[in-house]
């Protein structure tokens, strides 16, 4: 297959090295030759955490050349924006969980709060995608990033992989009752 | 230390390994340097992460640098698969030579993932049998050894460049195409990358170990180019080996190096080298399509600290007792994140246990403007000590904040000297109220950074006292308390709430104390977001209107 690559971001504490990993196995389990890189640095005290998954013999680095991203998933409205703008090709596709931890310069008062409004009018300049999701029954706000996964899997975002590859992947990571929960999640919102 | 102890157990016949990070190198630089001097009769593994792109660093200093001042020779795999089997040949290099070898990653090859396959699971039984025999050395390395050490060392230096010639790690790839590049680590995925898909392409040499340069293979592609590329992420360090070398052999090929300041700044990623063949190659490598311009602004984000955090208590509180033109010092850590809006304290950083020390030299010829500086518990014991040795021997005036959370949060949680845990058992914590005492420091305060009332208060006493003087700021890191929390069985989430009554709109929650949970709205609202607070309640005595409640 030709290259496939999925940019994810989202606020350090959401859950996107989880989310990466669940991906980035999935995608092995599928058959995929696959890599991908986390960037973390500070991000784990509420900054930007960003991880790149490549799929496809002929990519050669873990890192997505700007503006080549064919899948960007966001966990947070700003990082989805952001993440779209940053690194997704015209016409490639967003699929974002659609809550806001407000930054910095939002919550000073400094500058406007993104709204779905914002997003989708910059989306369809480019002919990109949106899919936004919300899954207000989840209890446990970490659990969003599984919420987003099984749209992912539903809409098959990610060419190849399928729902057994996923479940296969968190069985992988998770286990007792945070891998039941998640598998709940996963096939109830699939 | 880390460094010294390894030496220490290669001394008695073990490989022994040592990690640290890019700056990291710079604290064991004094040890480190020597270590290529000495016979390490079990061997040694230096495993450094340089950051070109500095993406969690101060700089991106390239530690190639130390390599060749101290004749220590360089290993640098390009993806995880090469980690591994060169660390292996990296151990096997450093047993042979009985010296140090550095195995050299970079950001993004330490943080990438992927499917490796390892070799069978062979385990290794070590016997206890310290082997230490002065005769192995001289390890005192007074005048008289140097010369013939430093001799040894450069030797080494030519074994090490023929054992990884012999081993046929060095790579050529391509069609005989008169243009080539030379590259080493990561780079060379970047360029596979930029080059994917092309008719014509260049040559690509790929040295598993840039120091020492491999003359051999270097001349050999010189020879069979008439054009070579000198793709070097950081600085220039390959560019002059391979020029001094085409010199000196009389070779014709033209080499071409970095061209601007930008070729030494950041991380040479796909892009980054695409552009820079386009500019070497135009009718090779086309130019990239232009960059997008993004569409609608998206405000930064910068890290924060976390909801709950006790630094932000402490800082909220400290700003209140500072007299106006305080001068005030942070360190590494956590609490680093202080300077930032809308807190502004800790307004000048530079490494590991600084602080005090640059504190007392900004009291120097001032009499008018106090200094206060900030350091972390795990800092305090690491590098902060000889600072705080230095303001009392020399009578320093200035007042240090010791920020004590019990961990060290900020690399994720390691446990420290006062920790009572060390990484594989339990240990005595050692106080630091005690070390302080021990170390003679008279004028001492303490209290939890939630005390919001206390706390301004013991700074002004701490700030009158006319000699150096410290006030422990306490209080357990949240993030690492709310995780062990919630793994017990029956915790509940709990989150504070406003009460839009009583709510002013004052926003000292929302943009003074500016603990994340808060959220303002357009209307300028102010409400708690359940996703983020811990239900601390830290916030609770910083509202004027008691609006915050739990």
């Amino acid at each position: 297959m030709n290259i496939f690559n999925i940019y994810l971001s989202g606020v350090g504490g959401q859950g996107i090295g989880l989310l990466s990993e669940i991906i980035l196995r999935a995608a092995d389990h599928a058959g995929h030759a696959a890599k991908a890189v986390d960037t973390h640095g500070l991000a784990q005290r509420g900054g930007i955490v960003v991880s790149q998954i490549r799929l496809g013999a002929s990519a050669h680095s873990p890192l997505i050349p700007a503006g080549e991203a064919d899948l960007a998933i966001g966990l947070e409205r700003h990082e989805a924006l952001r993440a779209m703008q940053t690194a997704l090709r015209d016409g490639g596709t967003l699929a974002y969980y659609d809550t806001v931890l407000q930054p910095l310069p939002v919550r000073l008062g400094t500058a406007a709060e993104v709204s779905a409004e914002d997003v989708a009018r910059a989306a369809a300049t480019r002919s990109i995608t949106v899919h936004a999701v919300t899954r207000p029954d989840i209890e446990d706000p970490r659990m969003q990033n599984v919420a987003v996964l099984a749209a992912v899997n539903r809409l098959g975002l990610i060419p190849g992989v399928e729902g057994e590859h996923y479940e296969r992947a968190m069985d992988d990571l998770l286990k007792g009752a945070a891998l039941e929960a998640n598998l709940g999640l996963f096939r109830a919102a699939g | 230390m880390a460094t010294e102890v390894a030496l220490g157990a290669s001394l008695n016949g073990y490989l022994s390994t040592v990690f640290f990070k890019s700056v990291g190198l710079n604290v064991a630089a004094d040890a480190f340097v020597q270590l290529s001097l000495l016979n390490l009769i079990g061997g040694m593994v230096v495993v450094l992460g340089d950051d070109p792109g500095a993406n969690s660093s101060q700089n991106e200093q390239d530690n190639r640098h130390y390599a060749a001042m101290s004749y220590t020779p360089l290993l640098e795999p390009a993806n995880p698969a090469e980690v591994y089997a060169y660390y292996k040949e990296a151990a096997a290099l450093a047993r042979s030579l009985c010296r140090p070898v550095i195995l050299r990653l970079t950001t993004h090859v330490c943080h990438a993932k992927e499917k490796v396959a390892f070799a069978g699971w062979e385990p290794q039984t070590f016997e206890n049998n310290p082997r230490f025999d002065a005769a192995n050395g001289p390890y005192i390395p007074l005048t008289a050894a140097v010369f013939p050490k430093k001799r040894t060392a450069l030797e080494n230096l030519r074994k090490a460049e023929r054992w990884v010639d012999e081993r046929g790690l060095h790579t050529v790839t391509g069609h005989g195409s008169p243009r080539g590049v030379i590259l080493s680590g990561m780079v060379a995925l970047s360029v596979a990358d930029a080059l994917e898909g092309l008719p014509d392409r260049p040559d690509v040499l790929k040295l598993a170990m840039p120091y020492p340069m491999p003359s051999r293979v270097i001349a050999d592609f010189l020879q069979s180019h008439a054009e070579v590329k000198v793709l070097e992420e950081l600085d220039d360090t390959l560019e002059k080996d391979i020029k001094a070398l085409a010199y000196d052999r009389g070779l014709a090929a033209r080499v071409i190096g970095k061209a601007d300041d930008e070729d030494w700044v950041g991380e040479y990623t796909a892009d980054k080298v695409r552009d820079i063949l386009h500019r070497t190659w135009p009718d090779m490598v086309p130019a990239r399509k232009a960059a997008v311009e993004p569409l609608a602004p998206v405000p930064a984000r910068p890290a924060q600290m976390c909801p709950g955090c006790g630094h932000r208590s402490a800082f909220h509180a400290i700003k209140k007792a500072l007299p106006e033109g305080t001068i005030t010092v942070a360190d590494i850590g956590c609490h680093t994140l202080g300077f930032m809006e809308p807190y502004r304290m800790g307004e000048v950083l530079l490494c590991m246990g600084a602080s005090t020390s640059m504190g007392a030299g900004l009291t120097l010829l001032n009499d008018t403007r106090k200094v206060v500086a900030f350091l972390g518990d795990s800092t305090f014991y690491h590098a902060g000590l000889p600072g705080i040795v230095n303001a009392l021997f020399n009578r320093h005036n200035l007042t240090l904040v010791l920020m004590e959370n019990g961990t060290t949060a900020m690399t994720g949680h390691q446990d420290h000297a006062g920790s009572g845990r060390n990484f594989n058992e339990p240990t005595d914590a050692i106080p630091v109220r005690q070390l302080l005492e021990g170390l003679g420091v008279r004028h001492i305060f303490e209290t939890d950074t939630y005390k919001q009332a206390e706390l301004p208060d013991l700074m002004r006493q701490a700030l009158d006292v006319d000699a150096f003087s410290v006030v422990i700021a306490r209080h357990p890191c949240m993030l690492l308390f709310t995780r062990n929390q919630r793994r017990k069985s029956g915790y509940v989430d709990r989150h504070v709430t406003i009460d839009q009554d009583l709510c002013t709109r004052a926003h000292v929650c929302v943009q003074d104390f500016a603990c994340p949970s808060f959220t303002l709205a357009a209307d300028g609202s102010v409400t708690v977001n359940p996703e983020l607070c811990i239900g601390d309640g830290s916030c609770m005595q910083t509202c004027p209107s008691k609006a915050i409640i739990r």
